[in-house]
């Protein structure tokens, strides 16, 4: 049953957008239109459960010192071959998406997951873990992307809903937008879940450098929120 | 001359990295409530994106595109960032003590900064090797240039009275969707210069 759990708590709970504040960069740019966040929220996934899978399986294997390139070597792979699935297989999705394809590598969910769970359960958990994740990404972006594309541009997933008498609101659909709307979620978040967030700190939480910096960024600005 | 000047004016206020590619946005949110953690983090950010740059577009030009490797770019780029970063951490600490002790916390957040790896992906499309190291500078200095404004918006924010649910990241998203509004402004405004 545990595998549930490991699965539920990326969506709702750990999401790691709206809670985590983890991902914010791809979060922001491809939400203009509900299908690419889908696309991204997809492609992301794809690489998370893979990566997962395979540092799960080395985690004996990779020595402890260099396991940071190692994990994103092992990332990166996923990209590249993501990349050639969506070039062939959804070429429009891949136009969209663009360089922010590429930047799934330094996404900090994947590094992160890698780094707090992968490297320390087994396979079948770390898959669970990586689908809830992956999906919680996917939801967040997808309820991001509604809303700007329905206020932006007046459509949702492509279907016309202004019907040739309402102008949509320019605004949502440029990178301020994306900011406000951004902003407003987490708000609303913070608020349904107590105010858990007011203490986050950005990105500190599950940061993957957290083990690099060795908390010595602490007190200079990353702790500091 | 007019070119580059083009592209560097461009790359700082209209495309601007952080408020309109949205690359960069962890450290931007981050780093930036005092301005002295913002001024090192963005000097960090600017070398590490011009010296990236000056090592990932030789590599590409005359050994991945010669050999059709086009494709090992995120994978090559990254590892050369990864090894780049530490070198110079491992050298500053070294040689030059006071910049390691002004920039050198920051150095391991830069590897996973989005914008660095951004910008030598973007570069590869230049066709000149100048071109791409303007560019690199340019991303960089519009990083310091919105980093810097925005940490003394949050100094504001932080002496003003926002109600529960938008203190802290909350607050600091919608007021840095103001300052990239602001950035709007800006279009145009380099094709009238140098266009």
């Amino acid at each position: 049953m545990s595998w549930t759990k490991e699965f539920l708590k990326g969506l709702v709970k750990e999401n790691p957008v709206l809670v985590m504040l983890l991902g914010t960069c791809p979060t922001l740019a491809v939400t203009t239109m509900a299908q690419n966040g889908l696309g991204m929220g997809l492609a992301t996934t794809f690489v998370l459960v893979g990566s997962s899978v395979v540092i799960s399986l080395l985690k004996k294997v990779i020595p402890g010192q260099v396991r940071l390139p190692a994990y994103i070597v092992i990332i990166a792979g996923f990209v590249t071959l993501v990349s050639f699935l969506l070039q062939v297989y959804v070429p429009d999705l891949y136009g969209a998406l663009g360089v922010f394809l590429s930047l799934i590598t330094v996404n900090c969910i994947i590094l992160g997951r890698a780094e707090a769970f992968a490297s320390k359960n087994t396979v079948a958990a770390s898959v669970a873990d990586g689908l809830g994740m992956g999906f919680g990404f996917t939801l967040a972006l997808v309820a991001i992307g509604s809303i700007r594309e329905i206020l932006g541009s007046g459509s949702w997933f492509g279907l016309d809903l202004t019907f040739g008498v309402l102008e949509p609101i320019r605004l949502f659909a440029t990178p301020a937008g994306g900011f406000m709307v951004f902003g407003l979620m987490v708000a609303l978040v913070n608020k349904l879940s107590g105010y858990q967030i007011s203490k986050k700190k950005m990105g500190c939480d599950g940061c993957p450098s957290q083990s690099a910096c060795g908390g010595s960024c602490e007190g200079e600005g990353c702790a500091e929120q | 001359m007019k070119e580059l000047l083009a592209i560097l004016f461009s790359a700082i206020l209209v495309d601007n990295f952080v408020l309109s590619k949205f690359m960069g946005i962890c450290p931007f949110i981050g780093v930036s409530k005092k301005t002295e953690s913002a001024m090192g983090m963005s000097v960090a950010v600017t070398f590490v994106m011009v010296l990236s740059t000056a090592l990932t577009y030789p590599i590409y030009k005359f050994i991945l595109v010669p050999n059709g490797l086009e494709y090992l770019n995120t994978m090559a780029f990254i590892l050369i960032i990864a090894l780049f970063v530490q070198l110079v951490e491992i050298l500053i600490r070294r040689f030059l003590p006071p910049l390691y002790k002004a920039l050198g916390i920051y150095l391991p957040l830069i590897t996973t900064n989005c914008a660095v790896l951004g910008v030598t992906l973007l570069n590869i499309e230049y066709k000149q090797f100048g071109q791409a190291l303007v560019n690199a500078l340019g991303a960089g200095l519009g990083f310091t240039l919105a980093l810097l404004l925005f940490s003394g918006v949050r100094e504001r924010i932080d002496a003003a009275d926002v109600p529960k649910m938008f203190k802290g990241v909350p607050s600091a998203l919608v007021a840095a969707g103001i300052v990239a509004a602001s950035f709007v402004g800006f279009g145009g405004l380099v094709e009238n210069l140098f266009g």
